[in-house]
């Protein structure tokens, strides 16, 4: 269970996003530029928000008043940006084994080979990032990001910078991964079909304001959230 | 060919010597101030910026001089040192090692700065999501990133240092076996009626080794780039 409801000055934009989601893939969406990945950063502790509080299963990781604030890298929740970030100096092996060398999980070897069974890179160990087409690399990103045991999953449009042929072929993965890894998923996007297969909750984002929250299906209804939505903070059912 | 007196032997391999310790010492320094001037903004950096490269562009004569007023043997600096723990480093091999770290630590810094500069601080924000302290972030990823830059400022240094001349003289004098290193030595021959053809011997080995010292780093940079862009 997340529940964030965070404000942020950025340039001449007012960031002011509240909202909450439990188990499942909850997605955040809305067209760029709405502060989805500013939202994400705050999470995930990589950006200080100006004010308010960022809480994850009952555990406070910020709160401007009580001047509270985990470091991210304390905070265990896993990571997948748009461009991947493998780290180019290390093989993929040593990419899908950072988190846990890092943070000193014992190594698994039955979990290690269901991640990369689960997304198809078992193939993949000795090369480098350098070597990976961008469906891979963003794949080994989502098994580094899962092999690390993250209490969420934050996905920042992990697929927008692939083309529509590599797309396809990952989302299947993101909804094995959906079905199958029982980690809560934030999935960041703007294109309402992939948000339709991955999500089973949507959270609607425009000019830094969260206007809508409720199930999958308020995508039938409409495309894109039209300005002014309903509520800048509602109440999502559990 | 090459004929080399036990002198000229003793100054060639005194330098290498000077070189290498100088460079060595000074690696974690120049890395550490790299980082600082690379990522933080504190008041006054600008006068530290210049601090640091001013040996770059005062006369070598006058950083000599400045270290022998501080760390010569009745300096306070130095008098202290040799008082309190027995360290001298005016006319020592040691105080050689001081000032061709100093003249070429501008280098060191500069080369080590830019390379961080280019490293991509996301990567660093991808390794704390993944649990890395701010210690382990940069030993594991902001480190092996620098690589590059690092082995080319210390070859760099390396090279600098080899060539140390003004400070080191004005600073440790020149005594054979002690503080005389090749470029003090061929300037010793040059002052000297005929010394100029056993110079000649000397600066041929220095030709040598500059342009090996060169022609390495250039290779370890290559290797340490390809290893960072797959291969």
């Amino acid at each position: 269970m997340l529940s964030v409801d965070v404000e942020k000055q950025l340039g001449e934009f007012a960031l002011h996003a509240a909202f909450e989601s439990a188990d499942g893939a909850t997605a955040l969406f809305g067209p760029s530029g709405a502060g989805k990945s500013s939202v994400i950063a705050m999470i995930a502790g990589l950006t200080r928000p100006d004010r308010g509080r960022i809480v994850l299963d009952g555990e406070t990781l910020f709160d401007a008043g009580a001047r509270i604030e985990v470091s991210a890298w304390r905070r265990r929740i896993g990571c997948v940006f748009q461009e991947g970030r493998l780290f180019p100096h290390l093989s993929v092996k040593h990419n899908l084994g950072y988190g846990r060398w890092m943070s000193g999980i014992t190594a698994d070897a039955d979990e290690f080979a269901h991640v990369t069974g689960l997304l198809d890179i078992g193939h993949l160990l000795d090369r480098r990032p350098g070597r990976l087409s961008g469906g891979e690399r963003q794949r080994v990103a989502i098994g580094r990001a899962l092999l690390m045991r993250p209490r969420l999953l934050l996905l920042d449009e992990p697929l927008a910078s692939l083309d529509a042929a590599r797309k396809s072929d990952i989302l299947p993965y993101l909804e094995r991964l959906r079905d199958e890894a029982r980690v809560p998923m934030i999935y960041v996007s703007h294109d309402a079909g992939e948000v339709r297969r991955v999500a089973t909750r949507v959270v609607t984002m425009q000019h830094g304001r969260v206007t809508a929250a409720s199930g999958v299906e308020l995508l039938s209804q409409a495309v894109m959230p039209r300005e002014g939505g309903t509520s800048s903070s509602p109440r999502a059912p559990g | 060919m090459l004929s080399l007196t036990a002198q000229d032997w003793t100054a060639v391999l005194l330098s290498l010597r000077i070189a290498s310790v100088a460079t060595l010492v000074a690696l974690p320094f120049g890395i550490a101030i790299a980082l600082v001037l690379a990522r933080k903004d504190f008041w006054g950096k600008p006068l530290i910026d210049a601090i640091i490269y001013l040996p770059l562009v005062l006369p070598p004569v006058v950083t000599g001089y400045l270290l022998l007023i501080t760390l010569g043997r009745k300096a306070p600096v130095g008098a202290f040192l040799a008082d309190h723990f027995g360290i001298v480093f005016a006319f020592r091999w040691t105080g050689a090692v001081i000032s061709c770290g100093v003249m070429s630590f501008p280098l060191m810094v500069r080369a080590i700065r830019l390379s961080i500069e280019a490293i991509d601080r996301r990567l660093e924000d991808a390794a704390a999501t993944l649990g890395a302290r701010p210690i382990l972030v940069f030993f594991t990823v902001t480190l092996p990133l620098a690589l590059p830059g690092i082995i080319a400022g210390a070859m760099l240094a390396f090279a600098r240092a080899l060539g140390e001349f003004g400070a080191t003289i004005t600073f440790v004098s020149n005594i054979p076996g002690e503080t005389q290193t090749i470029s003090a030595a061929i300037y010793t021959l040059t002052q000297v009626p005929g010394g100029d053809a056993a110079a000649l011997h000397l600066v041929v080995v220095a030709v040598l080794i500059s342009v090996a010292a060169l022609v390495i780093a250039e290779l370890l940079a290559r290797r340490a780039t390809a290893r960072l862009h797959g291969a």
